[in-house]
């Protein structure tokens, strides 16, 4: 995998992750267009994506796209799955989750990926260990930064979980 | 479905709890909600509630502004520290740059506690890129983490090692990663192993002594750290699929295993077991199994299995994908999905439609390919994206050159390309029409028509005023009339000329552009007498300001006062006719010998001049312009401004673009292969097939249609008669875009119904399996008789004859000694040999040579009768004398079979690796046309052509031919594998692989230590390492003159305990070295403008230090 970046239906993103060097001029640019093409692309129309010299695999879970660049080789249906399972392991360890969890807490949502994804290639498939190991990181954190509270203090509805149904 | 159900029950209550702020949603609420009220929630709320960008910056920049104070400040606890790089993750992922906290970063990972360690390292991960100086900083915290007893901090330097890790440091690392390998937790070997992935992936010498380790990780007990070592073992057998072939029935236990739902549970994915560990299996296994039946027989098995398990999935593109590959296999396929097909092709999505095309193009044939053109041509007009016109304009013009019905059609489309296409077409488009109208067919007469329509169609669109072209349509424009606008004799030239002359005076037109249709106006004043337009030409560019046009001008007007000098010099269509040019330019000799007598400078080329330039500055050069002269100058006869000069074009320009073509087909044919399971795998079923529904098949098109979609005639007659007007529109397309798919299209995809109607072909599928891309150009002609040797032989006597010509002159590209061979291509061997096959009962020519292999059995006894006096003595090949004086290796045996016996030898010239290949006859009678094709291999690139012909070899005699070779991508060692297949009865083929290493490639270069020290600062890429020295060498001079003998690097000189070496990488690419001893120990410092020479190096300086 080259790069998964996941970022709002608005055009905001909420998290980058490069598995090669990129200059960051790079980065921005390809950032900014790849979201360009995918937003401007209907409901109804695959999850998949020739762009540039790469192939680009997304998914749109409520109002988070999320949105994966293979090389030609790679597969992109198993990408497809690899980002479903990403997004479970994020709604299993936040409970149900929403883009307020992601935005709140991305840090956490990176850790997950950095055990899920190593280095571009998947590390893990097993949903229970990635999210053991997770859990063992954070249990010095969580009892000394106090109980977990709600980040809302309006509804969190407009965001919606990012599985339903 | 149920766990569906499942998650929206357990999601519901949290959905109701989230309207009461103060408890957290039922059911969720889980470890990750963290408190909102931080620096980081009021920031991100803040930003939220802002409705211009323009608020974002100002707050953003306050926020980093006090981030930066806060982070600087000595006061500032870790913990505070944690928080802040937080923040500045975020300010980063909205597009602001901080800079400033990258150290502090680097700080918490080194001094934070467990938390904020984790989050520094983040940070860094983040921030950083692999090149990045402050990494370096970060290696000492990895390696007391990597140390630790706790195993959350290993955990977390193994995962910033696999991410970002400075290449030159891996070996400060790299012992106790290998430790964590046999460490008792399987998620730090699993995680060591994922590191040791990543330090393949970067500098795969560093890790090439652990491979044992690997295997070990391969039978690790837990299935996750056997799934890590996966990623290692695909990028190894990638590289190198024979050196792994033991390990197939690892692979095959464990994919049935997995297959076998043997794996703990948590590795289902929705109750399919481990599906990234399948995919990885079985593209491990495609690659060993790739041409090798005898390994792929053990996966036979386990392949049916995972195919049985796998659940099929509806995505339409995959669909498309997996049709599009199927329809390579079987073309009938096709037409059981055709209504689908038609459907995506009024699809919303433009990806859809896109694959759907790239299906459609697979299966066009003589009689759809009107259709599929312009559903392509159709598709193009809307497109904006540049890869996909790219390769869509090419995929249309291999189609109307494969297929085309008509010149006009033929024409037309090519118009539609280049306009269409504009100027971001690959160059072969224009290169190889314009050769195809040059070289032209048998026919002379329909030779002329084709181009008299061009020249015609040109005219017409040139006579809309305003109208725009492509600067390479207008090249290929000007070029068509200089050379034929003389056919069209009801055309005043001189009403060409001043459309010429039009295009000239307008601005949009480049100066390359300009040349041609100088060059075009050349030509054609070369047939008119004196013309108004030139002479006004000649006095307008006279006194251009731009030389080269002036220059044409002269040219021009000293020709005009020459007429008979100027047609002898511009005969028409002399455009394929050879030329000789003295490419050394002795005629000069002369005159530079005069002018250094008075004392000029001596030339210098210009790679030379801009480093002496360069080091002359004492700039630092981070660009590998090593590379870059290599290529500008392989590219300069094709862009170069002498292209169109209309003298040349023939010789040097198409020579070149001949050479980039062969590329460009190589890798569409490849997809034209079939031979997914291996050649006996696949074939029996299909003759199966093909035989039972050529049976049925006499019925007309439409019928046939409906016949091949496989339903019960009454009940087809039903849904024709329910259909709405809008599906009868689509059944019609059907049946225009799926026609000749039935059962003549088992053949034609296979090339016979090609062969007949095709009248642009170039490259025969025919001939493909047989010899590869580069012999195309003699094959072509081969291909196209095969038509007249069916019906009479007469005939192709004059016709062989006709070829020849074109062979000799298409042969001007080739070496001089493939023009002979060429011309002994028409044997009455293969005369005969076409003969006998066409009357084979079913008459499949093309699948008879296809599948060559599956021959052999049948026709086993003929090759036998060749074979049974063979004589028994070997036929010992030797150099040449004059090879025989260069360093070259032992002959070595090859392969062999009955008749024939492959020998090899490798020179070591200065310019290349020379292959001399021997093919000696053991058998007591003459073998003709045995041709010896290499594959096209990944790193390595063969001189002018990759195929050989012997004409003839005489019984019990050896015959010899040279390739020269170089290594285009920079491996330790790689496979040129090839064939050679000769005529006895029928076809036989046999397979060699030659293993050829990095030093074979590596020659010494010249040079005083001052020019080394000049090139070695302008170099950007080095690498260093330590190396033990055993104790036969342990003088630096002992050292030095092992690598100077084994590895051929030349010494440049010597200076107490330091030394400095030089060698290139053929062509030009060098690499120089700086060795200094110091306690047993030999320091190795190498630098080069290419970052992969470095690293092969080195592991070739290492396994010779090693050995010696």
């Amino acid at each position: 995998m080259r790069f998964m970046l996941l970022f709002s239906r608005q055009g905001k993103l909420r998290l980058q992750k490069w598995y090669l060097a990129t200059a960051d001029k790079d980065k921005k640019k390809m950032v900014r267009e790849l979201m360009q093409v995918v937003l401007a692309r209907k409901p109804k129309m695959c999850s998949f994506l020739e762009w540039r010299d790469l192939k680009v695999v997304y998914k749109r879970y409520a109002s988070l796209y999320f949105c994966c660049a293979i090389e030609g080789q790679d597969n992109e249906l198993i990408t497809l799955e690899l980002i479903h399972r990403y997004v479970e392991l994020l709604d299993k360890y936040f409970g149900s989750v929403c883009e307020l969890d992601i935005i709140f807490n991305f840090e956490k949502a990176y850790f997950i990926l950095d055990e899920f994804v190593m280095g571009g290639e998947i590390q893990d498939t097993s949903k229970k260990s990635v999210l053991k190991a997770i859990e063992q990181a954070d249990l010095l954190q969580e009892v000394r930064e106090g109980p977990p509270m709600n980040p809302l203090v309006g509804p969190k509805l407009p965001y919606g979980p990012l599985i339903a149904l | 479905m149920s766990d569906v159900v499942e998650r929206t029950l357990s999601v519901l209550p949290g959905l109701l709890g989230q309207h009461d702020p103060g408890v957290g949603p039922g059911g969720g609420g889980g470890p990750g909600r963290v408190s909102a009220t931080s620096r980081l929630g009021s920031l991100i709320r803040s930003i939220t509630a802002l409705t211009s960008k323009h608020e974002e910056e100002k707050l953003i920049q306050q926020e980093l502004t006090s981030l930066k104070a806060t982070v600087s400040a000595p006061t500032t606890t870790l913990r505070l520290m944690k928080e802040c790089m937080v923040r500045l993750i975020y300010c980063e992922m909205l597009g602001y740059e901080s800079s400033f906290g990258y150290i502090h970063a680097i700080k918490l990972a080194q001094q934070g506690n467990l938390l904020e360690k984790r989050v520094g390292y983040l940070a860094v991960s983040l921030f950083l890129h692999e090149n990045h100086e402050l990494l370096l900083l970060l290696v000492n915290t990895v390696v007391k983490d990597l140390q630790s007893t706790n195993l959350v901090e290993v955990c977390m330097a193994l995962t910033i090692v696999s991410q970002i890790f400075p290449r030159e440091m891996i070996p400060a690392v790299l012992p106790l990663i290998e430790d964590k390998l046999q460490h008792s937790k399987e998620i730090i070997r699993r995680k060591a192993v994922q590191a040791l992935y990543k330090f393949y992936l970067i500098a795969p010498n560093q890790v090439q002594h652990i491979h044992d380790k690997f295997r070990k990780a391969l039978c690790d007990r837990d299935a996750g750290v056997m799934a890590a070592s996966l990623h290692i073992y695909l990028q190894m057998i990638k590289e190198n699929s024979s050196g792994y072939k033991d390990l197939t029935g690892s692979f095959v236990t464990i994919l049935k295993q997995v297959v076998g739902g043997k794996l703990p549970i948590d590795f289902n994915y929705h109750s399919v077991p481990a599906p990234w560990l399948q995919i990885q299996l079985l593209r491990i296994l495609g690659l060993l199994g790739k041409d090798d039946p005898r390994t792929s027989e053990l996966m036979y098995d386990v392949l049916d299995e995972s195919l049985r398990r796998a659940e099929i999935n509806h995505n339409i593109t995959y669909g498309l994908k997996a049709l599009t590959y199927v329809i390579q296999q079987d073309p009938n396929l096709a037409l059981q999905h055709q209504m689908t097909i038609i459907e995506c092709l009024d699809h919303p999505d433009p990806i859809i439609k896109r694959e759907t095309l790239e299906l459609l193009y697979r299966i066009t044939n003589g009689q759809n390919v009107i259709v599929i053109v312009q559903k392509m041509l159709d598709y193009l007009k809307e497109s904006k994206e540049e890869y996909a016109i790219i390769s869509l304009v090419g995929k249309i013009a291999e189609l109307a050159e494969k297929y085309a019905p008509d010149n006009e059609w033929f024409i037309q489309t090519m118009n539609a390309v280049f306009s269409v296409g504009g100027d971001v077409v690959h160059p072969d488009i224009p290169n190889n029409f314009l050769r195809l109208l040059a070289e032209g067919f048998d026919d002379r007469k329909e030779d002329d028509q084709l181009r008299m329509y061009a020249v015609q169609s040109y005219l017409a669109l040139l006579e809309e005023e305003d109208a725009l072209y492509p600067q390479k349509f207008l090249q290929v424009m000007s070029w068509v009339l200089g050379e034929y606008s003389s056919l069209v004799t009801d055309v005043d030239p001189e009403i060409i000329l001043t459309k010429l002359h039009s295009l000239l005076k307008k601005t949009v037109i480049t100066s390359e552009t300009k040349m041609w249709i100088m060059a075009a106006v050349t030509k054609i004043a070369s047939h008119a007498s004196c013309s108004k337009t030139v002479d006004k030409l000649i006095q307008e560019f006279s006194n251009s300001l731009d030389t080269c046009m002036r220059q044409y001008a002269f040219e021009l007007k000293h020709l005009c006062e020459d007429k008979a000098l100027m047609r002898s010099l511009l005969p028409f269509d002399g455009s394929c006719n050879d030329m000789v040019v003295d490419a050394s330019l002795s005629f000069l000799d002369g005159f530079v010998a005069e002018g250094l007598g008075r004392g000029a400078a001596p030339y210098k080329p210009h790679h030379q001049r801009q480093e002496e330039k360069l080091s002359q500055e004492k700039a630092l050069n981070f660009e590998p312009y090593g590379l870059s002269f290599v290529s500008s100058v392989s590219s300069s006869g094709v862009t170069g401004r002498q292209s169109p000069t209309g003298l040349s074009f023939g010789s040097d320009t198409s020579g070149n673009s001949a050479e980039t073509g062969h590329k460009e087909t190589n890798t569409l044919k490849l997809e034209g292969v079939r031979r997914l399971w291996g050649k006996e795998g696949y074939l029996p079923k299909k003759e199966n097939k093909v035989g039972k529904e050529n049976e049925p098949q006499t019925v007309s098109c439409g019928s046939l249609l409906a016949g091949q979609m496989g339903d019960p005639p009454a009940l087809r007659s039903d849904q024709v008669a329910n259909l709405s007007e809008e599906d009868k529109e689509k059944q019609q397309l059907a049946s225009t875009l799926f026609i000749g798919l039935g059962s003549n299209a088992g053949v034609s995809l296979m090339g016979k119904a090609d062969t007949a109607t095709q009248k642009f072909k170039r490259k025969s599928k025919i001939n493909e399996t047989q010899s590869s891309e580069e012999a195309s150009d003699f094959q072509n002609s081969a291909a196209s008789d095969f038509g007249p040797l069916l019906d009479t032989v007469p005939i192709n006597m004059e016709d062989c004859e006709g070829n020849v010509r074109t062979r000799l002159r298409k042969a001007s590209l080739c070496s001089s000694d493939i023009v002979e061979d060429n011309l002994a291509f028409e044997t009455p061997q293969s005369l005969k040999k076409s003969g006998l096959d066409d009357r084979l009962p079913d008459s499949r020519l093309s699948q008879s040579s296809l599948f060559a292999d599956s021959n052999i059995e049948i026709f086993q006894p003929s090759q036998n009768a060749h074979c049974e006096s063979a004589s028994k003595t070997p036929l010992v090949p030797c150099l040449s004398e004059e090879l025989e004086e260069l360093t070259h290796s032992e002959v070595v045996e090859l392969c062999q079979s009955d008749a024939l016996a492959l020998y090899l030898c490798k020179v070591w010239t200065d310019d290349s690796l020379l292959l001399i290949v021997f093919v000696s006859n053991k058998t007591t009678s003459a073998l003709n046309a045995v041709n010896l094709v290499f594959e096209e291999a990944e790193h390595f690139q063969i001189l002018e052509s990759t195929t050989y012909q012997f004409p003839v070899i005489e019984a019990q005699n050896v015959e010899r031919c040279q390739k020269r070779v170089w290594m285009d991508k920079i491996c330790t060692q790689g496979i040129l594998s090839g064939c050679i297949n000769y005529q006895s009865e029928m076809e036989t083929r046999l397979e060699f692989s030659i293993t050829l290493s990095l030093v074979d490639f590596i020659r010494p270069m010249e040079m005083t230590t001052e020019e080394f020290g000049k090139l070695w600062l302008s170099l950007s890429n080095d690498v260093k390492q330590n190396i033990k020295m055993s104790s036969s060498q342990d003088s630096l001079s002992a050292a030095l003159s092992t690598l100077q003998q084994k590895l051929k690097l030349h010494i440049v000189d010597i200076i107490g305990n330091e030394g400095i070496l030089a060698c290139q990488l053929l062509p030009s690419v060098p690499c120089l070295l700086h060795c200094r001893t110091h306690s047993g120990m030999l320091a190795l410092w190498f630098r080069s403008p290419c970052s992969a020479l470095p690293d092969g190096l080195l592991y070739q300086c290492q396994k010779v230090m090693e050995e010696s």
